[in-house]
């Protein structure tokens, strides 16, 4: 078996607070296999952010440890950053900057030259529906078309995994349709693997082809979208809310609950 | 080296920001300005106990004060970057994270000498008369000392919630350093017990020291005093700011 692009073991993360500490993430243990959509599904405060913060290197794991496109999160975290893109929940975006000024920025950071920066911006820009919009700074975007740009930066450096955190927050249901068609094309054009934090049933059904269910920190069911609805509610015609809310005793917080 | 490169690509990137926006580079010098058009005048017919004319003491002055002011808060901007998640977003990439820090402050440094030039220009239509080496001498003094403010600045605000909780830190710390150094008067006019507290305040010893080679004076105990204070300053703030920068918070 190839080596797989992500690979977690007991990991966790406790934050010290004054009123005690939190135990955000309890030890989670994951693999996620090259080229597939990881759907990372949990109500809010479930630990899926903190994951994906220590995942990219952004925040150090209290224990356990991880590989992430085959290098050792704590030992080479450089070697992690070099290989995955990070788009966060938050986007991302500086209001002031342009979108052409963003890309190739982007791509400096990543150590390309000038040259190569303003050809791979060109490139992602025709990929993602961009070329119209490169000159115009990024706060004169509607929603999808900043998520088109923020997942172009996450690319930039034509990554081994992406990271998605909460993608479709926001989103008006044409823009959501988009982001899950462009994530779909990602994935077949380069077989990128994607890890993907949702707290949105349908978004984690239509797109992942293996959801990890979390809650208090801790990984509560894995298995495809059809394995969990069967498994946790034994019928197979059930939606995957029936096998979340079994799962989890409780609908993902403040979300409807229709898929 | 990829450290001056990434420094470079993060400079370019913010400068480029800062001329975007000129207004914000005129409205940060406004209030030095003001303080020179409008105070200054004031203190024409002192003596002000440190040697030269008023002009020579308060331009200095005031030079420090726009280093003070304009450097405690640029953090601001950060902060207001962090949460967009801008900042997140570079840290995942190859690039030093202290080019990160850098790029910005030397993109301070910059924009502070612009507006320190534009400052002694308009020192001297009033009525500012200091030789030439004694100017550049005394911008290379208020540029270590913005680059040491900016980069704690930054670090701050890497480690603070809001932008209110920022701003309130930040006044409450620079106005009473820029009391307390003597910027707008002269320590030389306090009584003991004030000029004694002024000497705990490192931008004391920098204002004294421009004031010093605003007047000609170049190797006296007033001047390297200024000018060991001021580097060792910069360097314990360049590397408290930088440690606080990279410290990873939830």
């Amino acid at each position: 078996m190839p080596e797989p692009a992500i690979h977690v073991r007991g990991l966790t993360r406790t934050f010290t607070l004054a009123k005690g500490p939190v135990h955000a993430v309890r030890g989670i243990d994951l693999t996620v296999r090259r080229g597939e959509i990881l759907g990372f599904l949990g109500p809010n405060g479930a630990g899926k952010t903190t994951t994906v913060r220590m995942l990219t290197t952004l925040l150090p794991p209290s224990g356990g440890h991880a590989e992430v496109a085959g290098h050792d999160l704590l030992a080479d975290p450089a070697g992690v950053r070099r290989r995955i893109g990070y788009v966060a929940q938050s986007g991302g975006l500086d209001p002031a900057c342009g979108v052409r000024e963003e890309l190739i920025t982007q791509g400096r950071l990543h150590r390309l030259t000038r040259g190569q920066a303003g050809e791979r911006a060109e490139e992602l820009a025709r990929d993602l529906a961009l070329v119209e919009l490169m000159e115009r700074p990024t706060v004169a975007l509607s929603g999808g078309q900043r998520r088109r740009l923020e997942i172009a930066l996450g690319l930039v450096n034509r990554p081994e995994v992406l990271f998605l955190d909460e993608p479709s927050t926001g989103l008006d249901p044409g823009s959501r349709a988009e982001l899950w068609e462009l994530v779909r094309r990602v994935r077949a054009v380069h077989g990128t693997t994607v890890f993907l934090t949702t707290h949105y049933l349908d978004e984690a059904d239509a797109l992942a082809d293996r959801i990890v269910v979390v809650d208090g920190g801790a990984v509560v069911a894995e298995g495809t979208p059809a394995e969990l609805k069967s498994r946790h509610t034994g019928d197979p015609a059930a939606s995957l809310q029936d096998a979340f809310l079994a799962i989890t005793g409780r609908a993902t917080a403040g979300e409807p609950l229709s898929i | 080296m990829t450290l001056l490169t990434d420094t470079g690509i993060i400079f370019g990137r913010y400068l480029r920001a800062t001329l975007r926006s000129r207004t914000s580079l005129l409205f940060g010098m406004l209030q030095p300005l003001l303080f020179l058009a409008l105070f200054g005048p004031l203190l024409t017919g002192f003596d002000l106990g440190v040697g030269g004319s008023s002009w020579q003491a308060l331009v200095p002055g005031v030079l420090v004060q726009l280093a003070l002011l304009g450097g405690s808060f640029v953090g601001l901007g950060l902060l207001v970057e962090r949460n967009l998640g801008v900042i997140d977003r570079m840290r995942v990439t190859p690039v030093s994270p202290l080019a990160l820090l850098l790029g910005r402050t030397l993109r301070d440094v910059v924009q502070l000498l612009v507006q320190s030039i534009l400052l002694v220009g308009l020192g001297v239509a009033f009525g500012l008369r200091a030789p030439l080496g004694g100017i550049v001498l005394g911008l290379l003094f208020v540029a270590v000392l913005a680059a040491a403010l900016s980069a704690l600045s930054y670090g701050l605000a890497m480690n603070v919630g809001t932008p209110p909780e920022f701003a309130a830190i930040a006044n409450t710390a620079a106005m009473p350093l820029m009391l307390l150094s003597g910027l707008l008067l002269p320590m030389s006019l306090a009584p003991g017990w004030l000029d004694a507290a002024s000497r705990v305040v490192p931008l004391r010893y920098t204002v004294d020291a421009v004031r010093q080679v605003f007047q000609g004076h170049y190797a006296n105990a007033t001047v390297l005093t200024g000018a060991a204070v001021t580097v060792a300053l910069a360097a314990a703030c360049v590397f408290g700011g930088a440690r606080l920068f990279s410290r990873t918070r939830a």
